[in-house]
């Protein structure tokens, strides 16, 4: 099951105009600097934004073709807009009724008690929307658009108006629904880290097109987009819980590169985990080092170099088939004499663990 | 205190002030919802029409009126042919002349109210289902309520304070379309003051309480949106 999506748009001074095909199922990203188009595109898709010639399929029903255009009220999406946008009118428990109710019986997938449990916010159905605080409106929202157990998600950088506090208070949520649910969800984001916890599937826009777009880990790998060229570069690694070390109070996750270590999580063995190396924390050794703190060093083969400003190298390593990436000064790397196909070993300073 | 021809005239006032508010409420909410919404590019022209009784002196309009419903008239030549009488002098004309006088104090409070909801509740609503008529009636009318308060309370007072209009259009036929204010102005022709206080203290008191509703609640809706 595939969303396919032909749009173009001319609005004077902003165009645009993509042919997109990504997979109805986990959380695809759609990033991109402001104004690159990726609201836009997510309204198409909603049907709030008409574009004429549009082309819109998704899950085997046409949406929109040059014969028909199924309006947004016959559209089943869940729509989570950036700010909020909670009917003032009416209290909470109303807000999430709204969909609810407008909906036949046989549609009812998710009850309206597993929509407010998902976004935890039982405690505040009484309550008007203005008394809320941000993070709660959001999550509101949330159960809002679940409430009308929607065939995909839309969310319209959902954490943008949040401060970073409160989106701490959010992300569990949209995690524990991705797991919980098995909704296709397409998220807009200028956030890398949002986008490197969340999302499965990347699809990067620039200017009104899509300059690349696939897997996640891949994605961000990728020598020739812009993110693996920028001071946050990062690798996505996902791995498995194998083990915990109760006397030095640590983690071992597993990916088949090799083996994390990392202070102790209370997670459960078996569990997936996704992780985070940033590029600047990699550094490069020709042998096996046997003195060092550094407790998670992996064999890799050198797959790809690429300059960064006039001093710097990004490096990509297959540590088994699992890109990483490490950031070197172009020094370093003549020194060692790296290159393309060299075999050598990536020592992680420090590892994020996402969820 | 009122004599029987001043209470008949204040009934027939309340009546048309009454039957006035709900014919604009019901023409003026899906014109000002239009205006509202629209992008016609010549829409301003409309706006100008609607705004003109705020402007013209109420004897031209109501000379234009009793023009076009008298029985020479356009329509009330029509109205004749078809054996029914014309509409000047009629309590039918001044409902007819009331609902246009009375039209940019119904039609630019909702107007307004519609515009300051924007777009953003109506997509939402469209995402939860709602088709644009149910959006339109779960959503704007909630969300426009205070606009619609004004709206009713403006158009109401403003056709209960009508004198010149109703002068041309309607005659000053007791128990048909005499209303307050030409009593008024009758009772003082006539130097029958007492008379003409009691209705102007009536009319007064009338008008400022209803404005007080209005200003009054709409505050209390204010302080809870903020």
């Amino acid at each position: 099951m595939s969303i396919e999506a032909r749009f173009k748009l001319d609005k004077g001074d902003f165009r645009l105009d993509v042919d997109l095909t990504i997979p109805a199922s986990g959380i695809t990203s759609l990033l991109g600097p402001s104004g690159c188009g990726k609201t836009t595109l997510l309204r198409a898709i909603a049907g709030l934004e008409q574009c004429q010639n549009g082309y819109l399929k998704v899950a085997g029903r046409v949406w929109q073709d040059s014969d028909q255009f199924v309006p947004p009220h016959q559209r089943p999406v869940g729509y989570v807009f950036q700010e909020s946008s909670l009917f003032a009118h009416i209290d909470v428990r109303g807000n999430i009724e709204y969909g609810y109710k407008r909906l036949a019986k046989a549609e009812r997938k998710i009850s309206l008690d597993k929509a407010i449990e998902l976004s935890g916010v039982g405690h505040l159905l009484q309550r008007k929307p203005e008394t809320l605080s941000g993070g709660e409106r959001q999550r509101v929202a949330i159960a809002r658009a679940l409430a009308v157990s929607p065939g995909i998600l839309l969310m319209d950088e959902p954490l943008a108006a949040l401060d970073p506090a409160r989106k701490q208070e959010i992300l569990p949520y949209l995690e524990s629904m991705h797991d919980e649910l098995d909704i296709p969800v397409i998220y807009v984001s200028h956030s890398t880290d949002e986008v490197a916890r969340l999302a499965d599937h990347l699809v990067l826009l620039e200017e009104g097109r899509i300059i690349a777009s696939g897997a996640t880990g891949e994605m961000l790998t990728r020598l020739d987009l812009p993110l693996a060229k920028g001071e946050d570069a990062e690798a996505l690694i996902k791995a498995v819980v194998a083990g915990h070390d109760d006397e030095y109070a640590l983690t071992y996750l597993d990916f088949s590169g090799g083996r994390f270590t990392v202070s102790q999580k209370p997670l459960e063995i078996g569990k997936p985990v996704r992780l985070r190396v940033v590029a600047r924390d990699v550094s490069l050794t020709l042998e096996h080092q046997a003195d060092t703190s550094i407790l998670n060093i992996f064999p890799v083969i050198i797959d790809e170099i690429t300059p960064v400003g006039s001093s710097q190298l990004t490096v990509r390593l297959l540590a088994n088939d699992v890109p990483l990436l490490s950031r070197v000064t172009r020094k370093s790397a003549a020194l060692l004499g790296l290159e393309k196909g060299k075999q050598v070993f990536a020592q992680a300073k420090s590892v994020a663990l996402l969820a | 205190m009122f004599n029987e021809s001043d209470l008949t005239a204040l009934a027939i006032t309340l009546k048309l002030a009454g039957v006035t508010t709900l014919i604009l409420l019901l023409l003026g909410t899906p014109l000002a919802w239009w205006l509202a919404r629209s992008h016609w590019r010549f829409k301003f022209l409309l706006e100008a029409i609607v705004a003109l009784p705020l402007v013209l002196p109420p004897t031209v309009l109501g000379f234009y009126l009793l023009v076009t419903l008298g029985p020479q008239g356009p329509v009330g030549g029509l109205m004749e042919s078809l054996g029914g009488r014309p509409l000047a002098f009629t309590f039918t004309g001044l409902v007819i002349g009331s609902v246009i006088y009375s039209m940019p104090f119904v039609v630019q409070p909702l107007q307004n109210a519609f515009e300051a909801i924007g777009h953003r509740p109506l997509e939402v609503a469209a995402t939860l289902r709602a088709s644009a008529l149910d959006r339109f009636f779960s959503v704007a009318v909630p969300l426009a309520r205070p606009g619609f308060l004004t709206a009713a309370v403006l158009g109401f007072a403003h056709t209960l304070g009508e004198f010149g209009v109703v002068l041309m259009i309607g005659g000053n036929i007791p128990g048909e379309t005499q209303v307050v204010s030409i009593a008024i102005y009758d009772h003082v022709e006539g130097m029958e003051y007492t008379h003409a206080h009691w209705l102007s203290a009536g009319l007064l008191l009338l008008s400022f309480l209803m404005l007080l509703t209005v200003y009054g609640l709409n505050r209390r809706f204010r302080i809870v949106q903020a």
